[in-house]
């Protein structure tokens, strides 16, 4: 039975990562992710998690544990942080290319140095051309849902890719909310057992995984992982709506993207993760101003909703893009994917770039909302301008 | 060789150099262990053996993996067949030297600390081969690789006693020049618990600079000098192996400069500089007859 508990992010991780009844799961401990792992381990050591728990010595063991239970017909899951996931970076791209459906759980924390324990985009940004599906959650419950969901969209034989669930190091980490955490009991039938059509460590029927392959067939490769990220798309939609449909409307949290009064917005904020709930509340001041603004979670950074997001902006005069990230050299990195979605419309909106929030900087909705007024008031929004909040 | 089971798990038709000590020794250990094995491999010369997409000579499950990684890949194969409750099929990393004494030692540092129930065999052909033949830990003291131009100047780390540090249950070193010795060790390893560690000696003919033909000739000169050790740590207890034991008798051991000489990649060494590493040879020989005696290395 679903049930409600007031908890952290982490541990609506972990009790996401329990309700899934994952095989495996391999972790190295990193600030702010430590606390998913150490959850696990306890249900691990009580018998209330059947999973094997690997304590790994480092995170790119970790995923390569977690690449080598895949392969073997494992669910699998991990959880990290910032440098964690660095060090990781060239098992991401192994797990991906492998197309494994792998989820993991990263808790996003700025880079060093200097250390910097703070949330920050930076590291999951990082990973963008990996090939992992990429979630960004404002909630505890986004959290636990959007883990669960994972597996499902996954391990769908049309897409096969691995999914990376962001959550916002200690704004979601370490913050208990309240959360209807679901158990085995509840996602068994949705979910199913993982079994690998395609699992080829298998003794009866030997294949080789991963040998050397010559440019002609890998460019096939990339080709068709593209088209799985493109047919994910519509999966994400769909899984989201049936959970919703299937726990409750709390347990869905908008597909792709998350509109909030958009309808008849002129002016349209987005962010991601954190940034994007407290966008709401700035769009409900502006509105008591008389400033018909609204605002958009971006839920998914890959795939990225190119065609949701230029119907959503097809009547606004300006699009305010928050990012708590910076791609050095150009802009935050949704804002340049952003920019571009919209270049192809007829009357394209001006496109203006926030940096905030970055290295853990406290951004509140009055930020947002004198960021956003500022744009709104002014005679023609600086389109193509990236400014920083709190510099 | 008639005792050999017959059936291949690394087919003819694969991509191995003539006279490759890896590929031969890959023969015999998957003849050892058998159809029920699912292997990995890290970026090594045996990526390339086993021949590109969309074929395969290899005749068992095979995951390749990336260099640093092979250990921890184990892990989760491991791990996924302990929770499928399949309980006979043996895993086996086949890495090289540079996968095992440089970048893959922390993963495979781990799983031994793990205790995990892997068996881990280093190809050891004591340098990168597949990149070109450069240095590696394993590489001796002396040898010509494409970054030591003039001979590498410092000796190898012993891989084989770091991994019996680790109070690990089976540590073997091998040569395939000893085909029944190592197909022996691989029984035993498979039959026990654990993290199993063999380190093979495969002589190389394009990175060690002699004939094609001569890879057995090569691989015995390497034992019978003493330069590579045949021994065994089981549950603690070292042993030599019977082609090693009776060099404990100095008078038994040929020159090491027969060894030496026989390849080329030694050939900037000068006879003061042999005759050096001699004595540097007899004197760890002093140490295995210590060993020997009290059987155990700690």
């Amino acid at each position: 039975m679903p049930e409600w508990i007031v908890t952290t992010g982490n541990f609506a991780a972990a009790y996401a990562a329990k309700a899934a009844e994952v095989d495996v799961v391999a972790a190295y401990p990193i600030t702010p992710q430590t606390r998913i792992v150490e959850k696990i381990a306890e249900f691990v050591e009580k018998g209330e998690m059947k999973a094997k728990f690997i304590r790994v010595e480092s995170e790119h063991s970790a995923m390569a544990v977690c690449i080598g239970a895949a392969a073997a017909g494992a669910r699998a899951f991990t959880a990290t942080s910032s440098h964690g996931l660095a060090l990781m970076h060239e098992m991401v791209v192994w797990a991906a290319l492998g197309r494994l459906p792998i989820v993991m759980a990263v808790v996003n924390r700025a880079m060093a140095p200097g250390w910097n324990i703070w949330a920050d985009h930076n590291d999951t940004i990082a990973q963008r051309d990996t090939g992992w599906i990429q979630f960004y959650a404002r909630s505890n419950q986004e959290v636990h849902d959007t883990i669960l969901q994972a597996y499902k969209i996954c391990e769908s034989e049309d897409v096969l890719l691995p999914a990376m669930v962001c959550l916002d190091g200690f704004i979601l980490s370490h913050t208990s909310q309240p959360v209807e955490v679901l158990s085995e009991d509840d996602v068994r039938d949705y979910l199913g057992r993982y079994e690998p059509k395609h699992c080829l460590l298998d003794p009866e029927n030997p294949k080789t995984y991963g040998n050397i392959v010559f440019p002609e067939d890998y460019i096939k490769f990339r080709h068709q992982m593209q088209q799985a990220m493109q047919r994910a798309k519509e999966i994400i939609e769909k899984v989201d709506e049936e959970f919703g449909k299937k726990f409750g409307e709390i347990h869905s949290h908008g597909g792709l993207l998350d509109p909030y009064r958009c309808e008849d917005a002129e002016i349209i904020a987005t962010a991601m993760g954190t940034m994007a709930s407290e966008l709401e509340e700035a769009v409900d001041h502006l509105r008591k101003d008389g400033i018909k603004a609204g605002s958009i979670s971006i839920r998914t950074f890959r795939p990225f909703p190119e065609e949701e997001l230029r119907s959503l902006c097809e009547n606004a005069k300006a699009v305010v893009v928050f990012d708590r990230n910076i791609s050095c050299g150009l802009s935050g990195a949704s804002y340049s994917e952003i920019r571009s979605a919209l270049y192809d419309m007829p009357n394209r909106p001006a496109v203006v770039g926030f940096l905030a929030g970055i290295g853990g900087c406290d951004v509140t909705w009055r930020h947002l909302y004198e960021a956003i007024k500022k744009v709104a008031l002014a005679e023609r929004p600086p389109s193509g301008k990236v400014f920083w909040v709190g510099v | 060789m008639a005792w050999l089971p017959r059936e291949k798990y690394l087919l003819p038709g694969n991509a191995a150099c003539a006279g490759c000590g890896v590929a031969l020794a890959e023969k015999i250990v998957l003849k050892a262990l058998g159809k029920k094995t699912i292997m990995t491999i890290p970026a090594s010369c045996s990526s390339v053996i086993q021949g590109p997409f969309p074929k395969s000579a290899v005749k068992v499950p095979l995951l390749n993996i990336a260099f640093a990684a092979a250990a921890a890949a184990a892990s989760g194969i491991r791990a996924a067949l302990e929770k499928q409750g399949k309980e006979d099929v043996n895993v086996l990393v086949w890495a090289g030297d540079g996968g095992t004494y440089d970048i893959g030692i922390q993963a495979l540092s781990g799983a031994a600390e793990r205790r995990t129930n892997i068996i881990y065999v280093c190809a050891n052909n004591q340098m990168y081969s597949n990149t070109g033949i450069q240095r590696s830990g394993a590489t001796p003291y002396g040898a010509w690789t494409t970054t030591t131009w003039t001979g590498k100047k410092e000796p190898p780390k012993n891989m084989p006693l770091i991994m019996a540090a680790h109070g690990i249950p089976y540590v073997a070193t091998a040569c395939v020049a000893y085909p029944k010795d190592l197909f022996d060790k691989v029984k035993k390893a498979a039959s026990m618990p654990g993290t199993k560690y063999i380190d093979i000696l495969c002589p190389c003919p394009v990175g060690w600079r002699f004939p094609s033909d001569m890879t057995v000739e090569v691989g015995r000169l390497a034992v019978q000098t003493g330069a590579w050790v045949l021994f065994e740590v089981e549950n603690g207890v070292f042993k030599l192996s019977p082609p090693s034991k009776p060099l404990l008798n100095k008078s038994k051991r040929k020159p090491l400069k027969e060894y030496l000489r026989a390849q080329g990649r030694f050939r900037t060494m000068s006879d003061e500089e042999i005759e050096a590493e001699q004595r540097r040879l007899d004197e760890w020989w002093e140490t295995i007859k210590k060993f020997e005696e009290i059987g155990r290395i700690f």
